[in-house]
C-alpha cells in the first residue's frame, strides 16, 4: 500500500505542476505550509440515493450536494451566516419579506451565470407534486407564500412567493414572521436549479459529465456503492481561495473496517463506532475528537387509541423515565462525550437554553426511588408487573442502548420490556401507524433554532408519532413564531413536556470521529456539521 | 461444504441390497473409527454444555454487570472471581451464560431445520418415487425448478420485510436444504419399491401412503441418518451468515453466528475472548458433526477402504 | 444432448416467473415501501410518485409490464431509491465487480483445492496428509465473516501491503483479499471431496492392474486415476456456485467492493424492488446456467451417463 500511495502522490504531483494553476505553498490566511498532496478522502455509511438538491433528503448526499452547489446563504466554522451567492440581503420589519442581492460573478460549472431565476426555478421545483420530492415539506416550513399550497396541488408552482426582480435581486415573501429564514437557505433544499440542463437531460442530469452546478466542485466520478470523486470547480466565483482539489467519498458499510482502513491511512475522516471512543481518544489524541451535533435522541410512548392502557396514566411514563440513568447510557455504552439529556431540544441549539427540569436535579437514587412509588401507585408491582414492547430501528448501538434501558427497568422496577428490532423501512411505517408501544425515535434539526425540534410535539406535526396532543403546547409554539424572542415560550413547552412525559428523552448527540491531524479546517464548532471542503485545507506533515 | 449426492445415493443403493444386518456391522464400523467416535464424544459434550451449562453460570445471559459496563476490555476479562468465566460481552453480560444460551439455539437451528428437511423431502421424495409415472415427472421437475431459486436472498428478502422472528429462521433454512434430500429419497425409493415385502403388501391391498409410511420409509433411513448429519452443520453455517446480516434471532437471546460476528467486529479493541470462547464452540461442533458424518458413511458403506 | 441443452433451458422460464411473481408478492404484502421517510410525504407528491413508477396500476398490469419489459427489451425498469439510474445500470455497474473475483475465487478454489486433495490421497496416512485434512477443515469451518477481518488487520494493518477494501477498477492488490476469503472454505471442501474420491478411485481393481504393470505413479494418477477422481467434484461445482453467489453478500459488504451482493441487500433494506427483482431473476438464471454446465462436464468426463 505504501508503494501504491507513492505512486499515487508523484502521478498527483505531475498533474499538478502541470495542468493546475501554481499552488500558493501556503494556506494565505494562517500561512501555513500546504501539502502538495491536497485531497480529503473520507468514509460514508451508504451510497446516496441522488444528488440533485432539491430531491436529497440525507446527510450522505447532503454533504456532497453541499460541495457541489450553493445557497444564497453559507455557514462558516462556527455556524454563523455568510454570504455564498448572495452578497447580502435585507429584511422588512415584520421579517416577511426578504430581499437577496445575488453577487454578478457566480456561475455554473458550464459558463452559464447564476440568476434569481435559478432560484426561482429551484424553490418552485421542490414544492411541486410533480417533481415528488421527499423533502417538499421543507418548502412548507419555509413558509414561503403558497408553498403549502402548492405541495397539496392546490396551486401552481409559479404561484410562489419568490420573485426574481431582475438577474441579480430575489424577492422572497413569507406568509409567517420567520426571523432566521436566511438561515434556511444554507439548506440544499433551496440551492438553485438549472432549467436549462435539468429539461435537456431529465434524471439523468445529476451523472457525472451531465451535472452542471454551481458549488466550488464538480462531480468528476461515481462508481455506485463504492466511491464518488469531486474535484475544483474552475468556473467556481472563489474559486482561487479553494484548497483542496479533491474529495473521494468511499462507502464502508462496516463502520469497524472504516475504522481499520483509517487507521491503514485510507481514508482521512470516519466515524467512531459506539464505546471505541474512550480507548481510540487515549491511543490517538490529535485525530479522536467528539463535538456535538444538532439531534437529540429519546423513546416515545405511543399516546394515541392503539397504545397501550398503561402508558395513559402519566405516573407510568415518569416512573420509567426517572429509572432511566443516563449516565450509564452516555459514559459506559456510547462513551462518545454524549450529553445525557432530560430535555427535548439539543443544549447547544443556537439561543437555547435548558430550562429548570425538577427531576434533573435529583440525584439518579432519588429518581429511582421515585419511580418506584410511582410505578406502584399506578397498580403495577411484582404481582402485576408492567409489560410492553419496545421498539428500535436495526443498529449496534440502538441495540445497546435498548438492551441498557430494558436491564436498568426490570432491575429497578420489575418491568417487564420485549425488545424488537427492526429494519429502518419497516420500522417507519408501524411508527407511523402507531402500531407500536414504545419506541426510539431521533431527530436532527434542520436549522438551528429550537422550534426545529419543538414543533415535533404539536398536535399537527408529521413526525409526532406518539400523538402527543396537549393544546397548551400548540399555542406555545404557534405564538411562538410571532415572538421576537420566542425563548421563554419554549422554556415553557420543555417544562410540559417534562411534566406530562410524552417521551423519555435520553441524550444529545455528539458527532465521534478520527480526523487525519494533517486535515485542517474542519467545522468543530458547527452544530449541523455544514461542512464544506473548500474551507479545508491539508498542512505539509 | 454440501454433501456430495452421488456418494450418499452410492451408500443408498447398497444398503438396500444388505438389510438388517447391516446395522450391527456399521455400528462396528463406525467404532473402529477413532476420529467418529472423537466427534461424536465431542457433541456429547457440547449437547451437554447446552443442557446444563447454565446451571453453573454465575450470571444471567441478559444481567448487566453494571461494574464491568463501559470498561470491559479490562473488568470484563475472564475470570473465576467476578464470575465471568469466559468474560462478559461488550455489553457487560456474561459471556458464558450467552455462550450456553447461544449453543442451545444454534443446535436447535440445526436440529429443527434438519428435520424439517428430512421430513418434508423424504416424504416428498418417497412419494415421486412411489408413483412413479407422470406424478414422479411433475414433482421432480418441480424440484429442478425450485433448485434454481436463489433461496438464501429470498430468505434475506422475507426476514428483512417481515421482520425477525425464529420460526421463519427455522422454517426457512430447514426449506433450502429438502430439494437434495427428495432427489436422494426418490432414487432410493425406485429401487426399494419393486422389492417382494412391497409388493406383497400391494397384493394383500394395503392403501399406498400406508405402504409409503410403513415400508417404504423406514428402507430409507440410513441414507437419510447420513444426510441429516451431514446438513445440520451447514444449517449452522447458514445461520452464523444470516446473523452477520444482522437478521438473526431478536436480543437478549443470541446464537453463535450473532455472538461469532459481534466477538468479530471488537476483534482489535483488546476483547479477543468474545471471538475465541464462541468460535471455539462453533468449530469443535462443526468438525465433530463432519467427523461423525464421515464415519457414518463409512460405516454404511460396504465398500471397505 | 442437444434436447436435453434445450429442455433444461426451458425450465428457466418457470423459475423466472416465479422468481418475478414472488417478488412481486412480497412488494404488495410488506410493510413499509421504498417511499417511506421519517415525515410522511404529502399525499398529492405520494400520487406523483407513485404515477411515475406506474405502482397506482392494478397488480396485474405491473406484473405484467414489468415481464413485458424485461422479456421484449431486456428492460429491469428504473430503481425505486436511486433517482438517476436504471436497474440495469446498477447490474452492469456491480455485476462485472462480482463475476471477476468470484470467477477468478471459483478457479482458484479448485485449482488449490483437487491439488490439496490429491497430495493428500497419494500421501495417505503421513503428516502431509494429516496437515492437508487438518487445514481444509478448519478452512471450511470458519466463516468468512471472521476471515475477512482477520487478513484485512494482518495484510491491510500490520503489514500495510494490500488495501483493505474499494475495488479501484479491479486492481490486482484490491482483488487478492476478497479472493482469498471467498475460496478458502469452498477450496477446502474440494480438497476432501478430491481426497476421498482419490483414495475410492486408486483401491479399484483397473488402478491396481496399472500398478502390477509398473506404470509410473505419475502417470497412473494423471492418466487414469484423475478424471474419474473428478465426478463428485463436478457434482460439487453447483451448490459450490449457489454458495459463493451468497458468500459474496458478506465479501460486499466487508471489502465495500461495489459487487452485486452489496447492492442486493442495500436493495433489501431499502425496499428497492425493482433492483431486488433485477438481481434475483439475474441470480436464478445464472444458477440454472451453472447447472447445465455442471451436467454437461459430468456427462463429458463420465461416458456412461446418457442425456
Amino acid at each position: 500500500m505504501k508503494f501504491l500511495k507513492t505512486i499515487q502522490i508523484s502521478a498527483l504531483a505531475v498533474a499538478l505542476s502541470t495542468a493546475a494553476p501554481v499552488l500558493a505553498a501556503e494556506h494565505p490566511v494562517t500561512g501555513e505550509a500546504l501539502s502538495d498532496n491536497q485531497t480529503f478522502t473520507y468514509r460514508v455509511l451508504d451510497e446516496f440515493p441522488t444528488l440533485d438538491p432539491q430531491l436529497v433528503e440525507e446527510t450522505v448526499g447532503g454533504d456532497i450536494v453541499r460541495d457541489l452547489f450553493e445557497g444564497l446563504m453559507n455557514q462558516d466554522a462556527k455556524g454563523n451566516l455568510v454570504p455564498g451567492v448572495a452578497e447580502s440581503f435585507t429584511a422588512s420589519d415584520d421579517n416577511k419579506v426578504f430581499t437577496f442581492k445575488l453577487r454578478t460573478d457566480a456561475r455554473w460549472s458550464n459558463g452559464d451565470p447564476v440568476v434569481a431565476g435559478d432560484f426561482v426555478y429551484g424553490w418552485q421545483r421542490a414544492a411541486d407534486p410533480a417533481t415528488a420530492s421527499p423533502y417538499a415539506w421543507f418548502m412548507e416550513l419555509t413558509t414561503v407564500v403558497n408553498a403549502a399550497k402548492i405541495i397539496a396541488g392546490e396551486m401552481p408552482p409559479e404561484s410562489m412567493g419568490i420573485k426574481a426582480l431582475d438577474d441579480h435581486t430575489l424577492e422572497v415573501t413569507l406568509e409567517d414572521s420567520l426571523p432566521y429564514f436566511p438561515l434556511m437557505t444554507t439548506h440544499y433544499t433551496l440551492y438553485p436549479a438549472n432549467k436549462k440542463v435539468i429539461d435537456e437531460l431529465g434524471a439523468e442530469w445529476t451523472k457525472p459529465g451531465n451535472m452542471v452546478s454551481n458549488g466550488a466542485y464538480i462531480l468528476t466520478e461515481h462508481v455506485p456503492s463504492e466511491k464518488s470523486v469531486r474535484e475544483r470547480n474552475e468556473m467556481y466565483w472563489d474559486n482561487e481561495n479553494t484548497i483542496i482539489e479533491k474529495v473521494t467519498a468511499l462507502v464502508i458499510n462496516d463502520e469497524n473496517a472504516a475504522l481499520t482502513r483509517y487507521l491503514a491511512d485510507e481514508v482521512d475522516f470516519t466515524e467512531v463506532p459506539a464505546g471505541q471512543f474512550p480507548r481510540l481518544k487515549k491511543e490517538y489524541p490529535d485525530e479522536a475528537t467528539s463535538v456535538p451535533r444538532l439531534c437529540s435522541y429519546y423513546y416515545t410512548f405511543n399516546l394515541s387509541d392503539s397504545g397501550p392502557e398503561a402508558f395513559k396514566d402519566v405516573r407510568v411514563r415518569q416512573a420509567l423515565s426517572y429509572a432511566i440513568d443516563r449516565n450509564v447510557i452516555v459514559d459506559q455504552v456510547l462513551q462518545g462525550g454524549q450529553y445525557p439529556s432530560f430535555n427535548f431540544t439539543h443544549q447547544k441549539t443556537a439561543g437555547f437554553e435548558i430550562p429548570d427540569i425538577e427531576y434533573a436535579q435529583w440525584s439518579q437514587a432519588d429518581r429511582d426511588a421515585k419511580a418506584k412509588e410511582l410505578l406502584a401507585e399506578a397498580g403495577f408491582g411484582p404481582d402485576n408487573p408492567l409489560k410492553f414492547q419496545m421498539m428500535y430501528n436495526t443498529s449496534e448501538s440502538h441495540k445497546s442502548i435498548a438492551t441498557v434501558m430494558a436491564q436498568m427497568w426490570k432491575q429497578k422496577l420489575g418491568v417487564e420490556a420485549t425488545q424488537t428490532n427492526m429494519e429502518w423501512k419497516t420500522f417507519l411505517d408501524v411508527r407511523g401507524k402507531q402500531g407500536f408501544e414504545l419506541a426510539r425515535g431521533a431527530w436532527c434539526g434542520d436549522y438551528n433554532e429550537a422550534s426545529t425540534f419543538l414543533d415535533l410535539v404539536t398536535s399537527g406535526s408529521g413526525y409526532n408519532d406518539g400523538k402527543f396532543n396537549n393544546p397548551k403546547v400548540d399555542d406555545l409554539m404557534a405564538e411562538s413564531r410571532t415572538m421576537a424572542n420566542p425563548q421563554p415560550n419554549y422554556t415553557m413547552v420543555e417544562q410540559i413536556m417534562a411534566e406530562e412525559m410524552p417521551i423519555i428523552p435520553i441524550y444529545h448527540y455528539t458527532i465521534a470521529f478520527m480526523l487525519d491531524p494533517a486535515i485542517k479546517g474542519w467545522p468543530y464548532d458547527n452544530v449541523e456539521k455544514m461542512w464544506y471542503s473548500r474551507d479545508m485545507y491539508r498542512v505539509a506533515e | 461444504m454440501y454433501p456430495s449426492t452421488a456418494t450418499v445415493e452410492g451408500v443408498a443403493a447398497a444398503e438396500a441390497v444388505k438389510g438388517r444386518s447391516l446395522w450391527a456391522d456399521a455400528r462396528a464400523r463406525f467404532f473402529r473409527n477413532k476420529a467418529a467416535v472423537a466427534g461424536l464424544f465431542m457433541l456429547g459434550l457440547v449437547v451437554l454444555f447446552a443442557i446444563f451449562g447454565q446451571y453453573f453460570a454465575a450470571w444471567s445471559n441478559e444481567e448487566i454487570d453494571w461494574s464491568v459496563l463501559g470498561n470491559v476490555a479490562e473488568a470484563g476479562r475472564p475470570s473465576f472471581e467476578t464470575g465471568h468465566y469466559f468474560g462478559t460481552d461488550s455489553l457487560g453480560r456474561d459471556l458464558y451464560a450467552r455462550t450456553v444460551q447461544g449453543t442451545q439455539i444454534s443446535l436447535m437451528v440445526g436440529l429443527i431445520g434438519a428435520m424439517v428437511a428430512v421430513f418434508v423431502g423424504t416424504l416428498y421424495g418417497a412419494v415421486a418415487g412411489y408413483f412413479g409415472g407422470r406424478t414422479d415427472s411433475i414433482m421432480m421437475r418441480t424440484v429442478d425448478i425450485l433448485m434454481s431459486i436463489p433461496y438464501m436472498f429470498v430468505l434475506i428478502l422475507l426476514l428483512v420485510i417481515f421482520g425477525r422472528s425464529i420460526i421463519l429462521l427455522f422454517v426457512g433454512v430447514g426449506l433450502i436444504s429438502w430439494l437434495d434430500m427428495s432427489r436422494i429419497v426418490r432414487g432410493q425409493t425406485l429401487t426399494v419399491k419393486n422389492k417382494e415385502f412391497v409388493e406383497a403388501a400391494v397384493a394383500t391391498g394395503v392403501r399406498p401412503f400406508t405402504i409409503i409410511l410403513r415400508h417404504i420409509t423406514p428402507n430409507l433411513l440410513g441414507v437419510v441418518v447420513i444426510y441429516a448429519t451431514l446438513l445440520i452443520p451447514l444449517l449452522i453455517l447458514q445461520e452464523s451468515f444470516i446473523s452477520f446480516l444482522g437478521l438473526g434471532v431478536q436480543e437478549p437471546n443470541t446464537s453463535w453466528g450473532a455472538l461469532i460476528n459481534e466477538g468479530a467486529q471488537e476483534m482489535n479493541n483488546g476483547t479477543i475472548w468474545q471471538l475465541l470462547f464462541p468460535l471455539f464452540f462453533f468449530i469443535i461442533t462443526l468438525f465433530s458433526f463432519f467427523f461423525v458424518g464421515d464415519g457414518l458413511r463409512d460405516a454404511l458403506d460396504p465398500k471397505d477402504r | 444432448m442437444t434436447a436435453f441443452i434445450f429442455r433444461r433451458l426451458l425450465t428457466a422460464i418457470p423459475v423466472l416467473l416465479v422468481l418475478i411473481i414472488v417478488s412481486f408478492v412480497l412488494m404488495f404484502a410488506a410493510p413499509g415501501g421504498p417511499f417511506t421517510s421519517e415525515r410522511p410525504l404529502p399525499p398529492e407528491v405520494m400520487r406523483s410518485i407513485e404515477a411515475k413508477y406506474g405502482l397506482d396500476q392494478p397488480y396485474w398490469k405491473q406484473v405484467f409490464d414489468y415481464v413485458v419489459g424485461v422479456v421484449t427489451r431486456f428492460d429491469f425498469g428504473p430503481s425505486f431509491i436511486y433517482k438517476d439510474r436504471t436497474v440495469n445500470e446498477i447490474i452492469a455497474s456491480g455485476f462485472p465487480v462480482t463475476l471477476t473475483y468470484g470467477s477468478i475465487s471459483f478457479v482458484v478454489a479448485v485449482l488449490v483445492g483437487v491439488s490439496l486433495g490429491v497430495v493428500a490421497a497419494i500421501k495417505q496416512n503421513t503428516w502431509i496428509d494429516y496437515f492437508a485434512v487438518g487445514v481444509s477443515i478448519g478452512a471450511q469451518v470458519l466463516p468468512n465473516f471472521v476471515m475477512a477481518p482477520i487478513l484485512v488487520l494482518v495484510f491491510t494493518l500490520w503489514l500495510g501491503w494490500l488495501p483493505g477494501g474499494g475495488w479501484n477498477g479491479g486492481a490486482w492488490q484490491n482483488i487478492i483479499l476478497p479472493v482469498v476469503a471467498l475460496s478458502t472454505s469452498f477450496m477446502a471442501s474440494i480438497a476432501r471431496i478430491t481426497r476421498s474420491s482419490m483414495l475410492e478411485v486408486l483401491n479399484t481393481n483397473f488402478i491396481r492392474t496399472a500398478k502390477a504393470k509398473g506404470l509410473s505413479q505419475r502417470r497412473i494418477i494423471f492418466k487414469h486415476a484423475l478424471k474419474p477422481s473428478m465426478l463428485p467434484v463436478i457434482s460439487y461445482l453447483g451448490p459450490a456456485f449457489v454458495g459463493m453467489v451468497t458468500g459474496s453478500v458478506v465479501i460486499d459488504l466487508y471489502f465495500s467492493t461495489g459487487g452485486i451482493g452489496q447492492h442486493f441487500v442495500n436493495s433489501a433494506l431499502n425496499r428497492d424492488y425493482s433492483t431486488i427483482m433485477g438481481i434475483t431473476i439475474l441470480l436464478g438464471a445464472l444458477t440454472i446456467l451453472m447447472n447445465l454446465l455442471a451436467d454437461i462436464l459430468y456427462a463429458w468426463i463420465d461416458p456412461k451417463i446418457r442425456y
